[in-house]
């Protein structure tokens, strides 16, 4: 068995093993900075682990004294799948594992290790078929150039085209591979050749599904969609909740969409619900549409004149969440469980359908028109429903997504509140977190002007409130489609123009 | 209706279940239920058969309506309005509704036929009529415009097309198709508008509806002499895109391609709507979950405690001045002998015909043609995903023998989309009407969802896994077809004089299966006993 094939084979193995080997660090090192943040630190105690484990792998080879091959064989396969499934286990586990970075450094341990024991067996095996100087020369050839394939191609083709979940399972159906080939060549063709070959085959199955699966793996793991670490992840029937955290920053998501981060809530917030709110100061009842979050409560409830608050939110797990996580609750000043405040989980177009109640202001705050169900919310059907739980001389609020970014959607919502018999006045704020953000203020008589803010806001004041109120040119009205559930314009215009910038809110 | 639940294992998934398949979290037993639904079939072959005893006792009313269709719901509220009361309506089914019946589960309520109508226009007072009765139309605007009730006007997005492997919005071929044939396309679409404002000679509209309200113009009537594709080829309409459109279009209104359906029906459908609304364009649409079952169901609660279901009407002869209607009641087991001074036989004209005698079976009332329909409503866990434009009301898809599928929830106003009910069409016109018949009323319910899901396939991968349930139902005549002749050589206007006491309303009188025609024949049916009624009692 010392012919030319066998030593190539067994060579381009190294070639092979080396590659994986700098694949799994190197994915091990991106997914930690991904996670974890911080990317040099991230990377440096990764490669830091990874080449100590290397080490702890060959001095460990020493102890083998015989079976080079079959242990190799095995070596072999055991780096397939821990590695390979890595990336898969580490997004997976991440909102879930109590300590994520003794998961994170257990696995990058153990495939050190494995990795670091291939490459002196490998040498062991083919002592007999080289020469010392040609087998030193050529495996370490192999191994470098390995490596420098490696870190070619992750940042060239596997991160952009595969993504690290897939590439990870990649290379450990190459690992497995590798296995199986030197099965072939160096096996016995016994039960035990038989029964490894088995075992490869299953596990080049489990890899090709794992890898067939990405996609949803990822789906399934928020983390591939966020940049900070998730602390709370739940579905409910609705949507997708998850928080992150991040150097004291609180963010929501739903189904992936930033609803706020804690940094700059408040400078929406309070948008939202003073300059409108601020000129009724004889209000009593304000119904709140979405905002299952209770901040938009919060604010109202700083007027004292305020009797009582409505809040009707869809899903249960919203509400029940913000009134029960520590971080959420410090966050809406405790609003949802207010005396003053009735918590309602129904959809709002049938809640309305219902209601019986009159309210001195509504403030609606529904996520941006993305799609044809939620455009719904923004029709000339739903604001004549709206406007029959409105008390005469009432008015209503509506978070109207960017002025800035979709012009058309937010000129769009005020023609469909227009043309539902309001008169309205559109105003703007920067939020930094979200951008240039829009509301229109609407009621069936003009409002009065005068402005009553309450104690303790951070940031409007007179001035700012008026300012709020002029649009310059690059924001200002363009003609548009009144929304109504026949046409959709709304949601229309929402797609165009949102799909021309990358980030979305 | 009666519903034989079966379950459905999808051999595929059940066999990678045995294979261990769960132990790598496949799901395993993807298995859904449903049934045949439908009309007692048993009732219907022992009226065809003549199995039914005769009648051993009486009851009296002034009028009967037999049939509880839209024609007979319609009939019994013109009666109303006219101030005769004393009706009764008597259907074959346990409730009334004919071809706009609808069915409901916990996830939504849904259509077995008919599911939509257009926008009417100033030719059908009637329509317009009734949609102010119902609440359809809310007011009229400063110009006299109808404005309709938003949440009845089909939302959008109203249409897709599934073609060359993904969804297309609207259902006129857009991709992969030629500059030659986009503008062939138009050229036709052009020529529709034009003839959607043309009058005959006559000074009526070129194609109105009703259809007894188009121009008699003879130039306009011979179109009635040839079949709508070959107008189209001998107007040189001859792009491949443009055809199939024309072609679906007639098997989705008249359950018969344009190769059988005449030229003149062909171009009605085109031609002849001009719907107005103050708040959305004249080309629309109204339409509820359950499709047109919510307008026979508000006719119905108009109709009070005066329908009787399972009551088939098996012979309608005169008797002392007034006429005398036999009936099995399903329920009673017994036949009753209805005597009134005047009958509305709101039921097809073949079926009209065995009830009158045996030569009118034999004659030109029993001669219409009639396309079979299957319908089947597919109950989902979630709306199943497909490439390209986003779910629509309707999705028809190009390469499929069925006309696609309806979505029950799209009216639903719920901000997240949750599980649906899709009700899917097809017309049975590969063969026959008559061999389609014997062929679906020996089928299978497996047989079936089979088909129904392997048509699917293509458009939404993985469908199968979504499905709950499965209900089929076969329309054996499920709408008369406007075959060449059938709308303007004469026959129509004579099967709908009275006979005697005896009065004719059904949508097929009108040429056409159409909400409006069942309406329109309907009310006048009515109006025509009142007169009859007023008539005798001056004499
Ligand atoms: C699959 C399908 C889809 C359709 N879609 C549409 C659509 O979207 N829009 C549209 O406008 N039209 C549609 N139509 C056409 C539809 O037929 C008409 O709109 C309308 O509902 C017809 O009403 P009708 O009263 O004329 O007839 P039918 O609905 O046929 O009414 C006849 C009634 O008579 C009863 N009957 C029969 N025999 C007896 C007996 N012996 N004794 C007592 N009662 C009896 C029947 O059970 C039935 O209820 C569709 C039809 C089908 C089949």
């Amino acid at each position: 068995m010392t012919d030319r094939p066998t030593r190539l084979l067994l060579l381009s193995s190294v070639f092979v093993i080396a590659t994986c080997g700098l694949v799994y660090e190197l994915v091990a090192g991106t997914l930690a900075s991904y996670l974890l943040g911080d990317s040099v630190m991230q990377f440096s105690t990764v490669i830091g682990v990874y080449l100590s484990a290397m080490g702890v792998g060959s001095w460990l080879s020493g102890f083998v004294v015989r079976g080079e091959a079959r242990l190799f064989v095995r070596v072999q396969f055991l780096v397939g799948v821990v590695g390979g499934c890595s990336a898969a286990l580490l997004f997976l586990l991440f909102a879930h594992a109590a300590s994520f970075r003794v998961l994170l450094y257990g696995l990058i341990l153990l495939v050190g290790i494995l990795v670091g024991l291939e490459i002196p067996l490998l040498l062991r095996i083919l002592k007999d078929r080289l020469e010392f100087k040609d087998l030193v020369a050529r495996v370490f050839t192999f191994d470098y150039i390995g490596a420098l394939l490696a870190s070619l191609l992750f940042p060239l083709v596997l991160v952009p085209h595969l993504g690290l979940v897939r590439s990870s399972f990649l290379f450990g159906i190459l690992n497995v591979a590798v296995g199986l080939l030197t099965l072939r060549v160096l096996g016995d063709g016994g039960r035990w050749s038989a029964s490894m070959r088995g075992v490869g085959i299953l596990l080049l199955a489990l890899l090709g599904a794992g890898f067939a699966a990405s996609g949803k793996i990822m789906a399934w793991s928020e983390q591939s969609t966020f940049s900070d670490p998730v602390i709370f992840a739940r579905s409910s029937p609705y949507q997708r909740i998850v928080l992150t955290r991040a150097a004291g920053d609180l963010r929501l998501h739903l189904n992936g969409n930033l609803q706020f981060s804690s940094r700059d809530e408040y400078r929406y917030h309070e948008a939202l619900v003073h300059p409108g709110l601020a000129r009724f100061p004889r209000a009593r009842d304000v119904l709140v549409l979405g905002g299952g979050d209770g901040l938009a409560v919060r604010e109202i409830l700083r007027h004292d004149n305020i009797r009582h608050v409505v809040l009707v939110d869809l899903d249960p797990e919203m509400t029940r969440l913000f009134r029960s996580q520590e971080l959420l609750v410090k966050l809406n000043a405790g609003s949802l469980d207010s005396p003053k405040v009735t918590v309602v989980n129904a959809d709002a177009f049938s809640w309305l359908a219902a209601a019986t109640n009159q309210f001195d202001f509504a403030v609606v705050d529904f996520p941006d028109p993305s799609n044809f169900s939620l455009g719904k919310l923004y029709t000339t059907a739903f604001y004549e429903r709206l406007g029959r739980v409105l008390a005469p001389g009432a008015a209503c609020v509506i978070q109207s997504t960017s002025p800035m970014v979709a012009r058309r959607a937010f000129w769009c919502v005020d023609q469909t509140l227009r043309a539902s018999g309001f008169v309205t006045e559109p105003y703007h704020v920067y939020v930094p977190s979200f951008g240039e953000w829009g509301y229109v203020l609407a009621s069936r008589e003009p409002i009065p002007d005068h402005l009553r803010l309450p104690p303790g806001l951070r940031f409007l004041d007179a001035d700012t409130c008026a300012s709020m109120f002029r649009f310059p040119p690059d924001m200002d009205r363009v003609p548009t489609e009144p929304n109504r559930l026949n046409n959709q314009s709304l949601v229309r215009y929402f797609e165009e123009e949102w799909s021309k910038v990358t980030t979305t809110p | 209706m009666n519903t034989r639940r079966r379950t459905f294992l999808k051999a595929g998934i059940a066999a990678a279940a045995g294979l261990g398949g769960s132990a790598f979290g496949v799901r395993a037993g993807g298995s859904f239920t449903g049934g045949m639904v439908g009309v007692d079939s048993a009732l219907g072959h022992r009226f065809r058969d003549g199995g039914f005893p005769e009648p051993t006792s009486s009851e009296a009313t002034e009028i009967l309506v037999v049939g509880g269709g839209i024609s007979g719901l319609a009939a019994a509220r013109e009666l109303d309005r006219l101030g005769l009361r004393d009706w009764k309506l008597l259907e074959l089914e346990p409730e009334a509704g004919g071809n706009a019946a609808s069915g409901r589960n916990a996830v939504s309520e849904f259509p077995w036929g008919a599911h939509y109508v257009p926008l009417p226009g100033h030719d059908t007072p009637e329509v317009t009529g009734l949609f102010e009765e119902l609440g359809i139309i809310v007011r009229r605007d400063a110009r006299g415009l109808p404005v309709y009730r938003e949440e009845f006007l089909c939302h959008d997005p109203q249409e897709r097309l599934f073609v060359d492997g993904r969804w297309q919005e609207g259902l006129v071929p857009q991709f992969g198709i030629g500059a030659a044939e986009r503008s062939a396309i138009a050229a036709f679409l052009a020529r529709m508008e034009e003839l959607r404002g043309a009058r005959g000679n006559d000074g009526k509209p070129a194609f109105a509806v009703p259809v007894d309200r188009s121009s008699r113009d003879p130039a306009l009537l011979a179109l009635d002499r040839e079949t709508f594709a070959a107008w189209l080829t001998r107007e040189g309409f001859t792009s491949t895109a443009l055809r199939w459109y024309a072609d679906y279009c007639c098997r989705d209104d008249f359950g018969a391609g344009m190769d059988r359906v005449s030229a003149w029906a062909g171009l009605h459908y085109f031609a002849s709507r001009r719907g107005e609304a103050a708040n959305a364009p004249g080309h629309s649409v109204v339409t509820w979950p359950s499709g047109n079952g919510w307008l026979a169901g508000r006719l119905r609660e108009g109709a009070g405690g005066r329908c009787s279901g399972r009551a088939a009407v098996f012979r309608v002869v005169p008797a002392d001045g007034g006429v005398e209607a036999w009936v099995w009641h399903a329920d009673r087991g017994a036949s009753v002998r209805h005597r009134a001074k005047a009958v509305v036989l709101a039921v097809p004209q073949f079926v009209a015909a065995r009830m009158i005698g045996p030569e009118e079976a034999a004659g030109p009332r029993a001669g219409g043609v009639y396309a079979p329909w299957m319908v089947a409503n597919l109950t989902l866990r979630s709306m199943p995903l497909g490439r390209g434009a986003p779910p629509a009301w309707d999705n028809v898809m190009r390469d499929s023998r069925s006309l696609g599928y309806v979505v029950a929830t799209h009216q639903s106003l719920h901000p997240v989309p949750r599980a649906t009910v899709l009700t899917y069409y097809q017309p049975l016109d590969e063969i026959p009407p008559a061999e389609a018949r014997r062929a679906a009323a020996e089928r299978g319910w497996e047989s079936w969802c089979a088909q129904i899901l392997a048509d699917l396939r293509p458009a939404h991968p993985g469908i199968a896994d979504l499905v709950e349930r499965i209900d089929v139902r076969v329309w054996g005549h499920g709408m008369a077809c406007p075959v060449p002749g059938w709308i303007w050589d004469g026959r129509r206007e004579r099967l709908a004089r009275p006979h005697g006491r005896v009065h004719f309303a059904h949508s097929d009188l009108g040429g056409m299966s159409l909400f409006e025609e069942a309406l329109v024949q309907g009310t006048r049916a009515a109006r025509d006993v009142a007169a009859q009624l007023a008539g005798k009692a001056g004499a």
